[in-house]
């Protein structure tokens, strides 16, 4: 068990990269205490699976070093720096039994067998393997081949971090719920450090308690799942936490106050804004902070979508789409309407970055 | 429910009949009809039942030869699967090398069997040859025209030569297939280099390495123009392999029922031997 950090870490999968798009992963800098249950959440090819080849040692980093409590681990092999991965697609050694398999990492540091066989047997039971110990591993669907990953990682004591790599992937729908709540579980009892890659929000949400979220190579946002929702730093956390994402309207700021087509919008951090601020403004606000209400922003409304708890109400204001959720369908306006923005979660974005985040 | 019935459908099958009939059905049955006829000249028949068969399968021309044709599959199979896929192992699997490697690999497998023959013929000839004269040279008595040893020596070096690529390259396309994910597995459960072959790159590898098995015992059982234009298949009877021997039976003595019934075990042999192989390593493959 260890805590991790990240100083200045940069990659790029070209010998002599220069141009920012060259770098797979931009600067990064992150700690992360021991125990914790982290996420990495990003669309395809942000940059995540490069972040976590990189603490397991697969892949060389470019720049930065990487320390594992206070041991600088980056130039030591895989096997040296004590982690377990999981990976996309289940990995198992199709000629050996599910005991077989699941004693491989410690028969192969030289473990005595006495040792192997209670640590396997172990956390076989840990993961509910027990019943099929003397099967062979290739015979297993793919929940249980993903079972058998997970507990080649477990079995070793020495293990500093457990890391996934988007592990349910192939696995069905069903069973992905109840592997989710025994990862979980696990962490709970165990206490190991824990990354867990997806591009999954729900996965990402419901494993961890600090999501980092991740976009064309760099991180956007270390935070909780409520701290995303409520507190987006970034215009592509709104975008993509949340369903449906963030309304993104374009603004101005004059006297400290936001306004969009000379109408001023009470927000949360405006007044951090200097009036003469150059480049694009932006103000975001979830659709459940968007409510109908005598005055405010005009708009028409466009379509009603029941998702059955509530309804998604589409609305138009000139040029740009608003989305708002609404409980009781009678209140919804046939058609001319205003929108009032909840100021404490409506925030004002320069370039992107929500303004006073310390990005700007 | 009643079928509607295009009669004429037969038509669009015809060709592919007439095709099979002339490549396949008749050469066979004639083969059959020979084998159990005895022939004199004028297209005179008399009917012969088994006796070829008998004659063929009691001869002990027939056991050498097959004994032979035995060793020679042994021994080549036992030579070119593990140097096959040793080679397949040390090639790289990235960068400007694999195709340089690649086409090395492939150019003995584009040669015209004759040609391979002729060209080893030359190549080991005691008094001109480059590995002849070289042998001699250095101090080895080495003639494979007249010395059994030496042309079983040149025969089999010369089939490894040509035949040991395409073990390679399907062992090669196997290797490339494992998907990463098994490697850095492996990597971070501390396996080493013998496991790592032992437990993925092996067991991942046994679908083409039974194909290419297959293919080579195959080929080999059946081989007939190297050895053919390298010894003829002396000195002596040293190298005739089945197939040579047949030849003789069938072309140089001219004797069609004995040939006829040796083709007809011959094919039976090889058949069976490769049903015998398939299913056993299919067998273990459903085992898992």
């Amino acid at each position: 068990m260890a805590k991790i950090t990240l100083q200045s870490l940069r990659h790029s999968y070209l010998p002599a990269p220069s141009a920012p798009a060259d770098w797979a992963l931009k600067q990064l800098d992150v700690e992360w205490r021991d125990g914790g249950a982290y996420a990495l959440l990003g669309p395809s090819g942000c940059g995540k699976t490069t972040l976590l080849n990189l603490i397991s040692g697969l892949l060389q980093p470019t720049e930065g070093r990487i320390l594992f409590d206070d041991q600088d681990v980056t130039d030591l092999p895989p096997d040296k720096r004590h982690i377990a991965q999981v990976f996309q697609f289940p990995v198992v050694y199709d000629t050996m039994t599910v005991y077989d398999n699941l004693a491989f990492p410690l028969r192969n540091r030289g473990v005595e067998a006495g040792e192997v066989d209670r640590r396997v047997r172990d956390i076989a039971e840990m993961i509910d393997l027990t019943p099929t110990l003397q099967r062979r591993a290739a015979g297993l669907t793919a929940d249980g081949k993903q079972k058998i990953s997970l507990g080649r990682g477990l079995v070793r004591s020495d293990v500093n971090v457990i890391m996934f790599d988007e592990p349910l992937t192939v696995i069905d729908p069903h069973l992905k719920w109840l592997l989710r709540s025994k990862l979980k579980e696990l962490h709970q009892r165990i206490e190991t450090t824990m990354i867990y890659v997806t591009h999954d929000q729900t996965e990402a949400l419901t494993f961890a308690e600090t999501v980092v979220v991740m976009n064309e190579g760099q991180v956007v946002q270390v935070g909780t799942p409520v701290e995303l929702f409520e507190r987006p730093q970034h215009t592509f956390v709104g975008h993509f936490i949340g369903s449906p994402g963030m309304n993104v309207l374009p603004c101005r700021v004059e006297n400290r106050t936001a306004m969009v087509d000379g109408v001023s919008i009470e927000t949360a951090n405006a007044a951090d804004c200097r009036d003469d601020q150059s480049g694009r403004l932006e103000i975001g606000v979830r659709p459940e902070f968007v409510s109908f209400a005598d005055e405010g922003l005009p708009v028409r409304v466009e379509k009603v979508s029941d998702a059955g708890r509530f309804q998604i109400v589409d609305t138009r204001h000139e040029g740009h789409k608003i989305k708002l959720l609404v409980t009781d369908a009678d209140s919804i306006p046939s058609d001319g309407a205003f929108l009032r923005f909840d100021p404490r979660f409506t925030q004002v974005y320069h370039e992107g970055w929500v303004i006073g985040g310390g990005h700007a | 429910m009643r079928k509607t019935r295009y009669e004429r459908a037969w038509l669009f099958v015809i060709p592919v009949v007439a095709l099979v009939a002339f490549n396949a059905v008749i050469p066979l049955m004639t083969v059959v009809n020979y084998s159990v006829q005895e022939t004199f000249g004028d297209n005179v028949f008399l009917w012969a039942g088994v006796r070829w068969f008998q004659e063929v399968l009691l001869s002990e021309r027939f056991h050498a030869a097959l004994g032979r044709q035995i060793l020679f599959t042994g021994t080549i199979l036992l030579i070119e699967v593990p140097l096959g896929l040793a080679i397949a192992l040390a090639m790289p699997r990235k960068g400007p090398w694999v195709s340089v490697c690649l086409v090395l690999m492939a150019l003995p497998l584009l040669i015209p069997w004759n040609v391979v023959g002729a060209m080893w013929n030359i190549f080991a000839l005691p008094d001109i040859g480059l590995l002849g004269r070289t042998l001699n040279e250095i101090g080895f008595d080495f003639n494979f025209t007249q010395q059994p040893g030496d042309a079983w020596f040149t025969l089999i070096v010369m089939d490894v030569w040509h035949w040991t690529s395409l073990v390679v390259l399907l062992s090669y396309a196997g290797l490339v297939s494992i998907p990463d994910a098994y490697y850095q597995a492996a990597k971070i459960d501390g396996a080493k280099p013998l496991a790592i072959f032992r437990h993925i790159q092996l067991p991942k590898l046994k679908r083409v390495l039974t194909i290419a098995i297959l293919l080579r015992f195959m080929d080999s059982f059946m081989i007939y123009t190297e050895p053919s234009v390298l010894t003829g298949g002396g000195p002596g009877n040293a190298t005739t392999l089945l197939s040579i021997d047949l030849v003789k039976v069938a072309l140089g003595q001219f004797d069609l029922g004995p040939a006829a019934a040796m083709s007809l075990i011959y094919f039976l042999i090889v058949l069976l031997l490769s049903w015998v192989f398939y299913t056993l390593m299919m067998r273990n493959e459903a085992q898992q």
